[in-house]
């Protein structure tokens, strides 16, 4: 066993203290230490994306991310969409536009689409499309959730 | 009940389980732990065909923390199992037949010490002749998978006289097709937490699609009755037909280590077990033979179909059952022979796969008819309008097709979606150049549900709450194609309360009846419809209650917008919640049990022919391609989709699964493979094998068509796998229309568009080099022709 090291960061707002083994990922951290399941493990190799969350705004996969280097940090998970039962536009957008199937992938995509919608206003299709093509879907052909971006921007776009 | 006037069928109801899955609260099967859990492991052969000499578990045993290591002999009941043939091993005992077979298993207090443990596991094999080419393996003097020989199904179908059609024919073509391994890439690699029970026997939650089967062979191997193995499911995150066998291996040996230690035990495969152990889409060679006449018609078909079953029989006797019927494709002839043959390799086992049977055979029926419009100087349009079944027509299995064949019309809708024929026309004759354009166009027909597979019958249970809230519970599974929110919807219809007020419980094996398994497109035509009886047991009651309230007869009465109404002039007499309150002060039944039993099929297998399917659907898809010829690389730039559903019961649904079923079929027809090479996997990963993404999809047109059946529910067919069985034969015909290149083996990828054959570099690629740093791949790339 390695020995472990003690990690100060900010998860979904909140200071996190946690004590965790330095070869752990950050993925690990979330689902085996700190108990957040939300955020999918799929391929633990970076191509299917499940596992991606914020890290200082923008998305990272998990699962290439080591523990340690979160250290002072702000990390954004699902859980985080959410915090007081209110759903965020883009999940909103997602339920409505029928871009939930199976759901494995739909925490990493809202992810993916959280760090677009926050970095550009009114983003064109072929921006949605690129912000989440390292999101991998087997259900849906990713147009509906293409589909729910689109309108989570614009709704975003017009409460402004 | 009317259906036209129910408001709730028919819209596009949000999903009853999508709050928890946007906001992580959804919990798969990897998500569940209890506290002093052990981890298990398996050790897996790293030979596809080899003699267990020996097996030396000691050290690993002796290693801290390992709490159990179990071999074959540990099992104490049926070490096989098998849905057909009883022929797989939960832990191989004597040899290994594909790299996935698994050895033994390891429960310990962390997954580092479990993979700790397997590697010190010390296994002496001898290895075997490999046998990985299926058409080599129907030698006699090929190696055996298993004793019995290597050709475990022959399907036939025979009608008329195909000599006497060949001779009435003026012309003949020939040709050979291919298709590959195909992995489900489920995002969700398997998974299951296993856990003592209170009772004895053991409580299982996981990943699993049909927990009824899988239950059976853990009760089988564990010598338990099947009341003592409970099975629930968990969210499920994708399957298309991949969490059936794999997870039965899976769960009986979580079981084993529950029962050896005492302590809950949770299995999950990473990715690579997961693409190393895991059932893959059959392979086909398929040689067709047609005889037709100068005007179009197909006066003879001869049709020969070899599948890779790989080590174990899994679904392929039923697989090439759904072949062998479709293989003629909806085309009127009267003279055919059809022979679809199974057989085993060291390969990946082959089994259910979305589509089941179908893509192939589709892919090969697709590419023929654009060969005859050509030799008979009609566009593809035309030649399948001459040719397609319409109302009264009589299949291949002398089946006579008595309901709304609406072939033209998905034809005909898909056509002009695309622009056809005036596009095909256009890039036909259009010169050369580097980027080319073309469009091309397949259509299917498909049986619904089992067919004479099985006893096909399924139970929901609809119990109502004394507030008026509603609970289901079905024994068909929600895999996330939505099963469960069609069957809210469809109680929700029956009751005339909104969905919100209906939840659906995952399916639990001891809670529910048996139902046969969720495949074939069942869930709404054969589930909804059991959801749908239960209901209206209910309803009888309830209406009772509330007519003695109103002083009336519930024939005065229905069920509206939350209320119970006088049918006449739509007064309302009471809230459903009232009258379910009565109800329950009344001490009447407030559950009702509801069963479905799909109408007769018939076969006969010495010659093929019956009603094999009550009713069938029917579809066509149009792509529209970009090919840049000098690199083979195809972009499909628009694409329509047209699907007779019967009834949609939730139009968003059915468009997800039209849209979802089209990218698949957009891998299958362009990017996927899952290479083998003599049995020993290429790629463990989505790093090397690629599905689409959302760069690779094009905007997808779907066109829903509503021919309502009375077999289903509302008039409600199937709608998930006749989706995805078409794309790949219309995105090759547009490859044809672009280049005047016919593709013969799937996927059409860069080089066999290109060069018209695949490229192969020798030795081990990608993940096979995790477990062999020695053997890098030679990098100066020699390449060499794909021997098939």
């Amino acid at each position: 066993m390695n020995p472990t090291i003690t990690l100060s960061f900010t998860l979904n707002g909140r200071p996190q203290r946690v004590d965790v083994s330095p070869n752990r990922t950050l993925l690990d951290l979330l689902r085996e230490e700190i108990g957040l399941t939300g955020t999918k493990r799929g391929c633990d190799v970076g191509e299917c994306g499940a596992c991606t969350v914020l890290l200082d705004g923008r998305a990272v996969n998990s699962c290439l991310v080591l523990a340690p280097q979160v250290a002072g940090r702000e990390v954004v998970t699902v859980e985080g969409l959410a915090p007081l039962g209110t759903l965020a536009p883009l999940q909103e957008a997602f339920i409505h536009h029928g871009a939930v199937q199976c759901g494995f992938c739909t925490p990493g995509m809202l992810m993916s689409a959280k760090d677009l919608l926050d970095h550009s206003a009114r983003p064109p299709e072929r921006e949605i499309r690129e912000a989440i093509a390292g999101n991998l879907c087997r259900c849906t052909g990713y147009q509906q959730i293409v589909e729910a971006i689109e309108d989570a921007a614009r709704r975003t776009h017009e409460a402004r | 009940m009317d259906a036209k006037k129910n408001s709730i069928i028919g819209n596009s109801e949000r999903r009853v389980d999508a709050w928890g899955k946007v906001t992580g609260s959804a919990k798969f099967a990897a998500d569940y732990s209890l506290p002093h859990q052990l981890y298990g492991k398996v050790l897996r052969s790293g030979h596809p065909h080899a003699r267990i000499v020996s097996i030396d578990v000691r050290q690993a045993a002796n290693l801290d923390g390992v709490a159990a290591v179990l071999t074959a002999n540990d099992i104490p009941g049926s070490r096989v199992f098998g849905i057909v043939v009883k022929n797989q091993e939960i832990l191989a005992g004597e040899k290994v037949r594909y790299m996935g077979d698994g050895v033994a298993l390891v429960a310990a207090s962390s997954v580092e010490i479990a993979e700790a443990a397997l590697g010190i596991i010390d296994v002496v094999y001898e290895p075997l002749p490999v046998v990985s080419d299926p058409e080599y393996a129907m030698k006699e003097e090929a190696p055996r998978v298993h004793p019995e020989g290597n050709v475990f199904v022959h399907h036939k179908v025979r009608k008329g006289n195909i000599e006497k059609g060949f001779a009435s024919a003026d012309f003949v073509i020939e040709r050979t097709f291919r298709t590959q391994f195909v992995e489900h890439s489920a995002i969700e690699p398997e998974a299951v937490l296993a856990e003592p029970a209170e009772h004895g026997g053991v409580r299982i939650t996981g990943s699993i699609q049909n927990l009824f089967s899988s239950r059976r062979s853990v009760a089988a191997a564990l010598n338990l009755d099947l009341n003592r193995v409970q099975l629930v499911q968990a969210t499920l995150g994708g399957s298309f037909g991949g969490k059936d066998e794999v997870m039965t291996s899976m769960c009986c040996r979580a079981a084993l280590l529950v029962r050896a230690t005492g302590r809950p035990v949770k299995m999950v495969n990473s990715r690579e077990e997961s693409m190393l152990e895991s059932y893959k889409r059959h392979p086909y060679v398929m040689h067709y033979r047609w005889g037709a006449r100068k005007n179009g018609a197909i006066t003879a078909m001869e049709i020969r179909c070899i599948a890779d079953g790989g080590a174990y029989a899994s679904m392929s006797p039923f697989v090439t059952w759904r072949s062998v019927v479709q293989a003629t494709g909806p085309y009127a002839c009267e003279n055919v022979k059809t022979d679809v043959y199974a057989v085993y390799t060291n390969n990946n086992y082959t089994g259910a796969m979305r589509g089941f049977g179908s893509p192939q055979v589709n892919f090969a029926i697709e590419s023929m008819m654009d060969e005859l419009g050509e030799r008979v100087g009609m566009n593809p349009l035309e030649v399948r309008l001459r040719n397609c079944f319409h109302r009264g027509s009589v299949t291949a299995t002398g089946q006579k097709l008595d309901h709304e064949v609406s072939l033209r019309e998905v034809l005909q809708k898909a056509a002009d979606g695309i622009g056809f024929p005036e596009k095909w026309k256009r890039f036909r004759e259009a010169d050369g150049g580097m980027h080319r354009k073309g469009v091309g166009l397949a259509c299917s027909y498909r049986g619904v549900s089992l067919g004479a597979e099985g006893a096909d019958a399924a139970e929901a249970v609809v119990s109502v709450q004394t507030d008026g809230s509603v609970i289901v519970s079905s024994g068909v599974t929600d895999m996330g194609q939505g099963a469960g929110t069609q069957m809210s919807q469809i109680v929700a219809g029956v009751f005339g309360i909104p969905v919100g007020k209906v939840l659906f419980l995952n399916t639990d094996t001891n809670r529910v009846a048996d139902s046969g398994p969720t495949v074939a497109s069942r869930g709404t035509i054969v589930g909804g419809a059991a959801a749908k009886n239960a209901a209206e047991i209910v309803r009888a009651t309830l209406l009772d209650v509330a007519a003695e309230m109103a002083g009336t007869s519930p024939r005065e009465l229905a069920m509206e917008g939350g209320f119970v109404v006088r049918s006449a002039d739509g007064t309302r007499l009471a809230s459903f919640g009232e009258v379910a309150a009565e109800c329950f002060e009344k001490g009447r039944p407030m559950h009702g049990i509801g069963w479905h039993r799909s109408p007769k099929t018939t076969w006969d297998a010495a010659t093929g022919q019956g009603d094999a399917y009550f009713t069938f659907v029917y579809g066509a898809n149009a792509a529209e391609v970009v090919v840049d010829t000098e690199t083979g690389k195809v972009d499909v730039v628009d694409f329509v989709s047209v699907h007779d559903v019967g009834r949609a019961i939730n139009s968003d649904a059915v468009r997800g699964q039209m849209i979802g079923g089209v990218a698949m079929g957009l891998g299958y027809g362009l990017l996927e493979e899952f290479i083998l090479e003599e049995g020993v996997p290429a790629q463990l990963n989505f790093d090397e094998y690629l599905i689409p993404t959302s760069m690779d999809v094009p905007p997808v047109t779907t066109i829903i068509v509503e021919n309502e059946d009375p077999a289903g529910p509302f008039g409600a067919k199937s709608v998930g796998e006749p989706t995805n069985e078409i794309a790949a034969p219309a995105i090759v015909n547009a490859i044809f229309n672009a280049t005047e290149k016919r593709i013969t083996e799937l996927p059409a990828n860069l080089e066999r568009v290109r060069l018209g054959h695949a490229l192969r570099r020798p030795g081990p690629r990608g993940s096979a080099l995790k477990d062999d740093g020695q053997s890098l791949p030679d990098l100066s790339c020699k390449i060499r022709p794909e021997k098939l």
